[in-house]
């Protein structure tokens, strides 16, 4: 009897003294979570489009986090849907993107220079400081800043914004994808005018 | 040496022994895992001598023949261009310059097709060619060792060498490690591993000593401790005529099995090292520096001939050319030139690779130009290099695995890269991979598992770079948040300070008319003084220079002195009345006041009195003067009952106030009557003509007094009757009463106008006088008639009854707490009393001031009658007039109380209650704008009840001020 009282004892003991270690280490090396606002912005393509109905890709992911749902990206594609998915562990969703099917497909604005009155418009609209330009004088956009998001197209009264596709350049070139099962590889030319 | 004699002398030995020695000094070749062994087909190319390559009509050199930047045109469309300029410049520390291979013209800086999967165009200089090769002078060292590592490693860079391997990897970066990196082995790769590809045997063939030269510029370059020449066993001719040309110095010569991909740098320096390069790391950080054998040529005759890169020794192979071979070809010859030089039977072609049937790509337009890196052409028939099958289902075979010379998964990564899943692909080292296709080349289902790595480490770059560009976009984005907030922080802060100073301005302003009406009243009152004391002075004058004119003067002026300083002190106590100063104060002030006036009073009676004794004949205006004291005295009296029943400190005071409101009115009257009885008396004595007629209006002051005393009385008694049950009369219709207060109003105003008319066509002084009375009677009938308006307009929202639900029963009391009882009958019926009540005072005091007035007028009209006593009249005239008004006031008063119930329980909307303040409002500018007129002309009787107006005008505003706020807040609206 007295044995089991005693290792009874001893395991108390124990106990106490493991939890006590346990419950100061979880307090001193407390790890700061990244706050799911700042990982759904990270996934979030920034380019402050506002097609999800918010100023901003980091309003919107403030939107998710209270609970929004997270397919309305167009830029960011189904990937992005996926990638939320994942975070979140919500249910999945596919992208709601509004019957818009080139939403994906990267552009960035083009001002054609000629035709701009260099009323500043654009310049007040664009997110992300992308335009350049003074008033009265002919407004250029940086293409490297440029995030396509659109929202220049519309303020300009002259209509002299353009979205262009981005082409691939070598440097962003990229391999395409092989056909998949049952698919050859199409790597035959035709040889001509040699 | 050692190790053959080593060798030898063990031989005998055990296999433990030799696996002792094994161990001791570790075998001359390693291994690496995987590998496969494809059919070579260099024996298609490996049996001719390099031959001259064609010379083009025209050479392309895209700027991009290497890895890095491109570099930079320094020549325009148009230059002529000799063999061996440079015809563009590196740009930035990762590139390489261009030279013109031969002579020409530049035709076109442009995009062309270049040597690229994706068949994009890239800029390309575009030289026609003259055909004279002439050269540009240009001269080598013999002995490199003359020249610094850094002039050599800068004349390789300007020399335009790439690895001419396959990568293309500017070479000057890769011979120019710094002091801090020690180079253990330098490896000359001459592998070549690739099926068909001879240009390296060839070369090492034919130009080993050239070759050799490189590698040792290379060595004085590098510094190594040992420089290793790896090649594989399929070249023995290579392999002897290597050795024989580095016999003697101290380069190794490795042979080592031949096995697909050897070649490949890491591969190779496992093979020759058994070094692993880990996962991320470069050759240089475990201490080994790569070279081609190209390379080492190109460098010995950049360094020792002075000639640039401007061909390479480039393997045209496959059955579909009829003499294969190796040929030195000038970089930017189009590949179409190369194929008709080599004998190309069009029909036979198939497929068109440049590089290695393995790491190559299919060329989709034979305009493209031979670069830096093509070791190899193949011109391939559809037998040779079959169109690949179908791709097939994984079958999990595992032989990828087996081969993959990375140590890789292949198998995930392609379920991974097949899924678009990169980051599993990536933990699987997906960027490890070296494309080599030994994979490919195994899997039994004919799957592409190299493009779908590619494909995927594309995807992988694309995800980097768009989330380094994403990264950007929200940091500008931020930026510009952050920019705009604060542009609207300062905006909205300089709007605070806007509205703050203009709140300020507004108080001020606000608070101006308080401190504008005591210093208005004040500067009245001293203006009336100085008037007075003028008067005396002229009477003083009149009076033929008695005894005592001087000392009565210096009597005067102490006395205007006295009173000064009381009415100042009148002034203080107002403006620090709204500035919550103690109501004990004030009222203590007050009676300090009063007990100077009275004291003033006393003597000036005194003083009149000796006159009287004397016979003086200013006896008359000295007792005038001693009734304007007391009148003075009255006021202040009066002034402190009402700080009495203002102070918040006698709780009880207000539920007196409307006896002590009568009993003063009483006071009055009974004043009033003595006045005039005393007045009478005068005149009898003097014999006056309208001695009965002042008698009689002594008579009927009287009886108002008694009439007052007995309201007094009332009153009184219904004070503490609040539980008394009083009988509840029918309520007297407030628009009724109210029209006829209207009626008197402006009948009054005609009057006054009458009265006004009459003295101006007499001639009479006080005319303008009269005039302002008739203007401020016209207001207060104006006025009247608002109310009027404003009853009728309220009364349709009141149902039929409008005194019934009252609560406070009590002037003073209107901002009482509203949680007094509400629908109070009795309150009601008390009130309608004293209504009636205060009406009947108000009606016969106004009534005594008419009277007076027009006697007043009459006497005036008169010639006989005396100034003296039009004076005594005028003041007699007013002081009822006083009396009438405070009536009145009080009158006011209640019926705004009334009025304020009926809002309280009427719930009268906010635009109500807003209309009404702005009307209370700016009726007191009216009244302030009026008092400021006559500040100059009135005297100080008309002033005096201008500003007892302008206070119950302000006490009016006050309490619609006071109501809208309530409303306000009740409806939980902020202003």
């Amino acid at each position: 009897m007295t044995a089991v009282l005693i290792a009874v004892a001893a395991l108390l003991a124990l106990a106490a003294v493991f939890g006590a270690v346990l419950g100061f280490a979880s307090e001193k090396f407390k790890v700061e979570g990244d706050p799911i606002v700042d990982q759904i912005d990270s996934l979030l393509p920034q380019t402050q489009c506002g097609q999800c109905g918010h100023p901003g890709c980091r309003p919107y992911a403030e939107a998710i986090a209270e609970g929004e749902e997270h397919n309305r990206c167009p830029p960011g594609g189904q990937d992005t849907v996926d990638a939320l998915t994942d975070l979140l562990g919500r249910d999945e969703l596919t992208l709601d993107d509004e019957g818009a099917e080139d939403a994906d497909i990267p552009k960035v604005a083009y001002i054609r220079e000629d035709e701009c009155i260099g009323c500043t418009k654009c310049i007040q609209a664009c997110p992300v400081d992308a335009i350049v330009g003074a008033a009265k004088l002919m407004h250029t956009v940086i293409v490297d800043e440029c995030t396509g998001c659109d929202l220049c197209v519309e303020p300009c009264p002259v209509d002299c914004i353009d979205m262009v596709e981005v082409k691939p350049t070598l440097q962003t070139w990229g391999w395409q994808r092989p056909a998949g099962i049952g698919e050859r590889p199409d790597s035959r030319i035709e040889v001509v005018n040699l | 040496m050692s190790q053959t004699l080593s060798s030898k002398t063990r031989k005998p030995l055990s296999v433990f022994a030799r696996l002792a020695s094994g161990i001791r000094r570790p075998a001359k070749v390693h291994d690496f895992h995987g590998g496969i062994h494809p059919p070579e087909r260099k024996d298609i190319s490996n049996g001719t001598a390099i031959a001259p390559g064609p010379m083009p009509a025209q050479l392309v050199l895209p700027l991009n023949m290497h890895i890095g930047a491109p570099a930079k045109p320094v020549v325009e469309p148009g230059d002529r261009v000799l063999k061996g300029q440079m015809i563009a410049e590196p740009s930035g520390a990762v590139s390489a310059a261009i030279h013109a291979p031969t002579s020409g013209t530049i035709s076109a800086i442009g995009p062309r097709p270049i040597q690229h999967p994706s068949g994009m165009d890239a800029v390309c200089i575009v030289i026609d060619t003259d055909g004279k090769d002439e050269w540009i002078d240009h001269s080598g060292v013999a002995d490199y060792t003359e020249l610094s590592p850094g002039e050599l490693v800068d004349t390789i860079r300007h020399a335009g060498i790439a690895g001419m391997g396959g990568a293309g990897f500017p070479t000057s970066i890769k011979v120019n490690l710094g002091d801090h990196q020690r180079v253990e082995e330098l490896i000359i790769n001459a592998v070549e591993c690739e099926p068909y590809i001879t240009a390296d045997d060839r070369l090492m063939r034919e130009r080993a000593d050239e070759i050799i030269t490189g590698i040792h510029i290379l060595q004085y370059l590098l510094n190594p401790r040992r420089t290793l020449i790896g090649i594989e066993d399929n070249k023995p001719e290579a392999i002897s005529a290597i050795k024989r040309a580095c016999k003697g110095c101290d380069i190794e010569v490795r042979v080592v099995p031949t096995k697909y991909p050897s070649g490949g740098e890491k591969q190779i320096i496992q093979l020759l090292t058994g070094k692993e390069v880990k996962s991320g790391q470069l050759p240089a950080q475990v201490g080994v520096v790569c070279q081609n054998v190209g390379t080492a040529y190109a460098i010995k005759r950049a360094i020792v001939e002075g000639e640039p890169l401007l061909s390479r020794v480039t393997t045209l192979t496959g059955e579909g050319v009829s003499q294969p071979g190796n040929v030195e070809v000038l970089l930017g010859t189009p590949v179409r030139d190369l194929l008709l030089h080599g004998g190309v039977k069009p029909d036979n072609i198939g497929r068109l690779v440049m590089g290695g049937p393995m790491m190559g790509f299919t060329l989709h337009n034979p305009a493209v130009p031979v670069v830096k890196t093509t070791n190899c052409i193949i011109a391939a028939t559809l037998e040779e290099l079959p169109e690949p099958p179908p791709e097939q289902a994984c079958i999990r075979c595992g032989s990828c695995a087996e081969v993959c010379p990375a140590n890789l998964l292949p198998q995930q990564l392609y379920w991974h890269a097949k899924n678009d899943d990169l980051e599993r692909a990536q933990h699987h080292n997906l960027m490890d991979c070296i494309e080599c296709g030994a994979c490919a080349y195994v899997c039994p289902s004919h799957i592409p598992l190299v493009q779908y790595y590619r494909y995927a480490k594309g995807e992988v770059r694309q995800q980097a770079a768009d989330q380094v560009k994403a990264d950007k976009a929200r940091q500008r984005f931020e930026a510009r948040q952050a920019r705009i907030e604060a542009e609207k922080a300062e905006k909205e802060a300089r709007r605070q300070a806007r509205l703050e100073a203009n709140r300020k301005k507004k108080t001020e302003a606000a608070t101006a008319p308080s401190v504008d009406t005591a210093a208005l009243k004040q500067a009245s009152l001293e203006a009336s003084k100085a008037y007075k004391a003028a008067v005396k002075a002229a009477k003083e004058a009149e009076a033929n220079g008695a005894d005592n004119a001087a000392e009565l003067k210096a009597e005067a002026d102490r006395l205007k002195a006295v009173a000064d300083k009381a009415k100042a002190a009148v002034r203080d106590a107002k403006s620090a009345a709204p500035a919550t100063a103690p109501a004990e104060d004030i009222v203590s002030k007050l009676k300090k006041q009063v007990g100077d006036a009275s004291s003033a009073y006393k003597t000036a009676v005194k003083a009149a009195k000796e006159a009287e004794a004397n016979g003086d004949d200013n006896a008359a205006a000295l007792r005038a003067k001693a009734d304007e004291l007391k009148a003075a005295a009255d006021k202040l009296k009066a002034e402190l009952r009402d700080a009495k029943a203002n102070a918040p400190a006698t709780p009880a005071a207000p539920q007196t106030d409307p006896v002590a409101a009568l009993k003063k009115q009483v006071g009055d009257a009974s004043s009033a009557y003595k006045a005039a009885v005393k007045a009478a008396k005068e005149a009898e004595e003097n014999g006056a003509d309208n001695a009965t007629e002042l008698r009689s209006k002594a008579d009927e002051l009287k009886a108002k007094a008694d009439q007052l005393k007995a309201d007094l009385r009332e009153a009184k008694a219904n004070a503490p009757a609040t539980a008394a049950p009083a009988p509840a009369p029918a309520p007297a219709d407030p628009l009724g009463e109210l029209k006829k207060q209207v009626g008197e109003a402006s009948s009054a105003y005609k009057a006054a106008v009458k009265a006004a008319k009459d003295a101006e066509e007499n001639g009479t002084d006080n005319a303008a006088e009269l005039r302002a009375e008739a203007d401020r009677l016209k207001a207060e009938a104006d006025r009247w008639k608002a109310e009027l308006r404003e009853a009728k307009a309220s009364a349709p929202a009141t149902p039929k009854a409008p005194p019934t639900p009252t609560d406070t029963p009590k002037a003073p009391e209107a901002e009482a707490p509203q949680s007094l009882p509400a629908a109070d009958p009795e309150a009601a019926a008390k009130r309608q009393k004293r209504l009636k009540a205060l009406k009947t005072a108000y009606n016969m005091a106004h009534k005594q001031y008419k009277e007076a007035h027009a006697a007043l007028e009459r006497a005036e009209r008169k010639e006989e009658v005396s100034a003296d006593e039009l004076n005594a009249m005028q003041q007699k005239v007013d002081k009822l007039k006083a009396k009438s008004d405070v009536a009145r006031d009080a009158l006011d008063a209640l019926v705004e109380e009334a009025k304020a119930d009926i809002r309280a329980h009427t719930g009268k909307d906010l635009k109500t209650l807003k209309l009404e303040a702005a009307r209370a409002e700016s009726a007191l500018a009216d009244k302030q704008q009026e008092l400021d007129q006559q500040r100059d002309s009135a005297s100080e009787e008309t002033l005096e009840a201008l500003s007892s107006e302008l206070q119950a005008l302000e006490a009016e505003a006050q309490i619609a001020r006071k109501a809208l706020k309530q409303a306000v807040e009740e409806q939980g609206l902020q202003e």
